[in-house]
């Protein structure tokens, strides 16, 4: 009966909007929205406004200084932001029992997870957009340059890998929540996830490359092991793909074949987003109620 | 409006065992349409685990169910849950929304509208509160939202776990006139509950668990008959007719003389009557009789504390 398959569909997808509506109400109820978007804002504006000071008349555009200063924040605060949304998504319901009376409707467990997942992207987003944009609006409207001729490219690649980015880290998240038994595991689990590819990774890798364990691997690899880390994709994607950046940020040395093309940084991104959803909905799927 | 009667539960045989334990063991029960049954039993006697076989949301080991004509394992069981209202044991809504806010949530899930939901927040006695936060309602007004949502839809079958669990006697009999209504309206109601004293007249039927067995099933006066549990009969007079009333029942009755103007007798459900009669033919002054037949509360301890070789009884 194809009819009844496609009320089927079309009932699942607005049952994923239902829920992904409840977790953005819900974020701004508590202010989560209000507090992130805060806080992007005022680290972007500071971060934007010192970055610029010094540009004087170099031929960089200042909103490539800001995207640079916006890119190392966003490293850092992003997955932070999008675990702190995440970690508790499955476990936090099932501890405040309304996980139990979810499943008792019409419901399917992967709708659950891909709602709040979609719910809590779309919180993320606004942060992002609206802390990111009002910082490089701040920069263009003080600067010289007319607002037309800035640099906008590269700020809207910067925003757009920024949610890819979050979207990662939110899925990541969400992968935890359903592995974890309480709250607290999920948390302490959110806090390894966010050392593990925020600090530690990059360190190890900084470690092993001046050591002299490096002459054991071929040269090219180095990039491939890089980007096993989503962030490091990320940052290579803001920095490396765009001759003003990488000027700045010390990534115009590349030489050709050490570079990797946008395309697939993003697509790098987006199997970091897409492997943890599609684990989160097989493993809730399983786990026992 | 007549409706015909329907099972709305059919368990026969079931069994969950997990790696090193058994939860529930051959489970047989059913519930019709317009009928209350209460699941009886001590924390970790299988109530929720049972509930969750019914719901589909756990798979027995052993056994066939049927929830309203389906396999609740089932596949197509999702598009059924619509007629199926529940209540968790525990449930804590997100506080920062309002109670309209949260009915509406749920409605949505249930594909139902949302601009006639005064109309439940009037059954619970809500409505002033409706457009509150949640993080400003008492326990009771919490538990009374979480009956809303479960009566979202008029289902056909109506799961409360724990409804009256820390509720005071008001919110308690108001929760059971929403239940009563229900069954009215041509609901199945399965409750789950430890606090029995003040329900008997509204559930039809008792099924005790105790250890994931079952060890008591039927209406509450076959339980109080098939235990032979005893009423007390207290009767209050001067210390003559005192020994009197000791004198003529002793040999058929266990008497007890608390006082010298007071005197208790223990007789078995079929001999209330017949007692009376004879106590009331004495002609003597009587201060005062008290007739007290065993609560459920009592016929429950009596029957989770014998050893299981009650079997089920229907």
């Amino acid at each position: 009966m194809p009819t009844q398959a496609l009320l089927l569909r079309v009932g699942t997808m607005y049952n994923i909007l239902v829920l992904a509506g409840k977790e953005i109400r819900d974020g701004y109820r508590n202010k989560w929205i209000a507090v992130m978007t805060l806080v992007m804002t005022g680290f972007a504006l500071i971060l934007a406004l010192l970055g610029s000071a010094p540009v004087g008349s170099t031929h960089i555009s200042p909103m490539a200084v800001t995207v640079v200063s916006l890119s190392s924040l966003g490293i850092f605060f992003i997955p932070l932001i999008a675990l702190l949304l995440s970690y508790d998504s499955i476990v936090g319901e099932e501890e405040r029992g309304t996980l139990i009376l979810l499943l008792a409707y019409p419901i399917s467990k992967p709708a659950i997870a891909l709602g709040k997942f979609l719910g809590q992207i779309s919180i993320l987003s606004f942060a992002i957009i609206v802390g990111y944009g009002c910082a490089t609006l701040a920069i263009a409207v003080n600067g010289d340059i007319p607002l037309a001729e800035q640099a906008w490219p590269i700020l809207l690649k910067l925003m757009f890998s920024s949610v890819l980015l979050g979207g990662v880290f939110l899925a990541l998240g969400l992968l935890l929540s359903t592995m974890t038994r309480d709250r607290g595991t999920a948390a302490a689990g959110a806090i390894g996830l966010w050392l593990l590819f925020v600090v530690l990774f990059d360190m190890a890798l900084l470690g092993f490359l001046s050591s002299s364990a490096v002459d054991l691997i071929r040269d090219d690899a180095v990039k491939w092991i890089m980007l096993a880390s989503p962030s490091d994709a990320y940052r290579m994607f803001n920095l490396s793909t765009n001759a003003e950046t990488a000027l700045l940020s010390g990534m115009a040395g590349l030489r050709e074949d050490q570079g990797v093309p946008a395309p697939v940084l993003i697509t790098i991104l987006c199997a970091w987003i897409l492997i943890p959803l599609t684990a989160s909905c097989v493993l809730f799927q399983r786990r026992s109620s | 409006m007549k409706m015909e009667n329907f099972p709305a539960i059919d368990l026969l045989q079931v069994r969950k065992s997990y790696r090193d334990k058994i939860a529930l063991e051959d489970i047989s029960l059913t519930l019709s349409n317009r009928q209350c049954l209460a699941l009886v039993g001590h924390n970790g006697a299988g109530k929720t685990t049972l509930i969750k076989i019914i719901l589909g949301l756990l798979r027995p080991s052993h056994g066939t169910i049927k929830v309203i004509h389906q396999d609740p394992t089932s596949r197509n069981f999702n598009q059924l849950r619509c007629s199926i209202g529940f209540l968790p044991e525990q449930v804590l809504f997100q506080k920062t929304l309002t109670g309209r806010e949260t009915l509406a949530f749920y409605a949505r899930l249930k594909g139902l509208p949302t601009n006639n939901l005064d109309e439940y927040f009037d059954r619970i006695d809500l409505r002033a509160a409706a457009d509150r936060r949640v993080g400003t309602y008492s326990k009771g007004m919490r538990q009374r939202l979480g009956i809303a949502q479960a009566l979202l839809g008029q289902p056909k079958l109506l799961v409360l776990d724990e409804p009256t669990t820390g509720l005071d006697p008001v919110a308690r009999q108001n929760i059971y006139r929403i239940i009563d209504e229900e069954k009215k309206n041509g609901a199945a109601v399965l409750i789950s509950s430890h606090v029995l004293t003040e329900m008997d007249d509204r559930i039809d039927r008792v099924a005790i668990l105790s250890e994931g067995r079952m060890v008591a099933h039927g209406s509450i006066p076959f339980l109080r008959h098939h235990i032979g549990m005893r009423s007390y009969l207290k009767i209050n007079a001067d210390p003559g007719t005192c020994g009197n009333i000791a004198a003529m029942f002793e040999a058929e009755l266990p008497v007890e003389h608390p006082s010298t103007e007071e005197i208790v007798l223990r007789c078995l459900p079929e001999q209330k009557q017949e007692i009376l009669r004879r106590v009331m033919a004495m002609e003597t002054t009587i201060t005062d009789i008290e007739l007290i037949d065993p609560s459920l509360e009592h016929i429950f301890n009596a029957y989770s504390s014998a050893p299981s070789s009650g079997g089920n009884h229907v």
